[in-house]
């Protein structure tokens, strides 16, 4: 046998080797979707999504809590993105590297890594009990952000470092500050790889159960927030609530719950590609 | 040489980055509307060099210069000088066509838009003039807001001219403009140099004998940091006084 028989068979075998790793994830996510979907979708109706919870499952709807996540998006992407995207501008742009900025870039890669529950029991005494702002919906997202913060620092200078130097000198031979450089030239041009982070962080944030149960969100919830002074549930913990429920009709809500989370979490994503494709068609380096 | 005034003149400049002397004891003087070819083997110093005129070397860490560099008689490196105020006075074509990633017409009008130019009317004006004098105006005038990433090379670097021109500076640096073009592309940069040279006064790096012979008045050959000879590009060519320079363009070393 020959050597380059050899490396194309070799190149064949690892061919097969990975798509049969990609089968294996698809075939559970497939599962797992099926089963949900044949359980939750005949329950899901205008009741579903407009009702109250209540002790009774047929009655029972996800309006309080598809408004609570939808309220904690919106609130944790207000505190986290423009905190998040400047700390990354800042760390990427502005400071020298130094022994300390080297700390900093390990320890928020870190930061990335450590338990939600974590997040949550920070959130506890900080916001909730030192700021006294409660079980709020305010105290939850900032606990979010703090959880999100590093994905969006990290995927920020992810993003900016793809920028080429070369734009950032045409930038500055003709007159521009550092200021209108980032803002005008940088910035836009890491566009999608931002956005990117954004919505890793967004689709992490929708999904999190256990740091919004520790700082004190509740399982039922017998109105829609109307402020961030509120108190809130959200779409997992409600799933998780009725999931813990012995009555089988329960996990048919739980079920249908789980389709709405997933729905919300690929329209996220949707949106994120669909705006990313638009741009590096604009943009090739 | 001759009477024109001096534009820009370097006083005992050295440069460092950190320990590594790069730029040693250097004295010019350019001309106004002249073309200066900055001559010399690879890594002697011209872009180093080059960059000190417009303060570029400023972003690069443990980067030191002493000496004065005077733009009409004031030091560029004195300490109320705004580096932004001087590259609006002092442009730049990189030897990397570096377009960004803004459609043709953005390209041109950054330097404007940056000093707070809005007026639709202006921008337009000082586009198509600006292209004109990059000679590009023919080839992009129907698809001004087409991305500049989709222009050739040559078209790339001529659109970086334009772009530096739209300010209208006094001066005009220029690294190996044409080293990764072809030679039509080559030829129509040299052409414009000729042109521009009416109106701005030129410093530009190659590596190449025959264009620097061809575009400039002058020619300043430097070796390993030292300006070896500053003078008349035809003396320089055809009678040069240091045997390092005659070394150099006989193309025995380098
Ligand atoms: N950022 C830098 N840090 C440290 N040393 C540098 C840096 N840039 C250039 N040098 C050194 O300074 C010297 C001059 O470099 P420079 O780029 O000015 O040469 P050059 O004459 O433009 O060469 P070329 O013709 O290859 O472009 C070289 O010895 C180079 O190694
Ligand atoms: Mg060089």
């Amino acid at each position: 046998m020959t050597n380059s028989t050899r490396n194309r068979i070799k190149d064949k075998a690892f061919q097969f080797f990975g798509i049969f790793c990609m089968l294996i994830g698809l075939v559970f996510l497939g599962a797992l979707l099926v089963d949900i979907i044949t359980r939750g979708l005949g329950r899901i109706d205008w009741d579903f999504l407009t009702s109250l919870p209540s002790r009774r499952a047929s009655r029972s709807g996800i309006l309080t809590a598809w408004a609570g996540t939808l309220w904690i998006l919106l609130l944790t992407s207000l505190i986290a993105f423009p905190l998040g995207i400047s700390a990354g501008v800042y760390l990427e742009e502005y400071t020298k590297k130094s022994k300390l900025s080297s700390f900093l870039e390990i320890n928020i890669a870190n930061l990335a890594g450590v338990p939600s529950i974590i997040y949550g029991l920070l959130g506890l005494e900080v916001f909730v009990r030192q700021m006294q702002m409660g079980a709020s919906l305010l105290a939850g997202a900032l606990t979010l952000s703090l959880l999100v913060l590093p994905i969006v620092i990290v995927t920020t200078r992810e993003a900016l470092k793809a920028v080429p130097p070369s734009v950032r000198q045409g930038s500055f031979a003709l007159g521009a500050t550092k200021w209108q450089t980032t803002w005008r030239q940088v910035l836009p041009a890491s566009f999608g790889g931002i956005l990117t982070g954004v919505i890793l962080a967004l689709s992490r944030a929708v999904g999190e159960a256990a740091p919004l149960i520790v700082v004190g969100a509740l399982a039922y919830v017998p109105f829609v927030p109307s402020s961030p002074n509120d108190e809130f549930t959200v779409l997992p913990i409600q799933i998780f609530n009725w999931t813990s429920r012995p009555q089988a009709e329960f996990l048919v809500n739980a079920a249908a719950a789980i389709i709405m989370l997933l729905f919300i979490t690929f329209l996220l994503n949707g949106v994120a590609v669909y705006l990313r494709n638009k741009q590096q068609k604009k943009i090739k380096w | 040489m001759s009477k024109k005034p001096i534009k820009v003149e370097a006083k005992d400049v050295n440069a460092y980055y950190g320990d590594f002397h790069a730029i040693k004891g250097i004295n010019i003087a350019m001309e106004e509307n002249t073309v200066t070819a900055f001559i010399g083997p690879s890594g002697c110093g011209k872009s180093t060099f080059l960059r000190i005129f417009n303060r570029m070397n400023d972003y690069i860490d443990g980067f030191k210069t002493e000496g004065e560099i005077l733009l009409d008689g004031q030091n560029i490196y004195a300490k109320n000088v705004q580096v932004d105020e001087l590259r609006k006075k002092v442009g730049m074509v990189f030897q990397k066509p570096n377009p960004f990633p803004k459609s043709i017409y953005e390209n041109v009008v950054y330097g404007l838009k940056i000093q707070g130019v809005s007026n639709k009317a202006a921008l337009t004006e000082a586009a198509e003039r600006a292209l004109k004098q990059a000679a590009l105006w023919n080839e992009v005038k129907d698809n001004l807001n087409k991305s500049a990433l989709a222009l050739s090379g040559g078209q790339q670097q001529r659109l970086c001219i334009a772009r530096a021109l739209a300010i209208s500076p006094s001066v005009l640096l220029m690294d190996e403009p044409a080293s990764a073009l072809d030679p039509i592309s080559t030829a129509k940069i040299e052409e414009l140099i000729h042109e521009l040279k009416e109106q701005y006064t030129i410093v530009i790096v190659t590596h190449n004998m025959q264009q620097a012979a061809r575009v400039s008045d002058t020619t300043a050959f430097f070796y390993m940091g030292e300006l070896v000879e500053h003078a008349k590009t035809k003396t320089m060519f055809t009678n040069p006084k240091d045997s390092r320079t005659q070394d150099y363009i006989t193309g025995r070393f380098g």
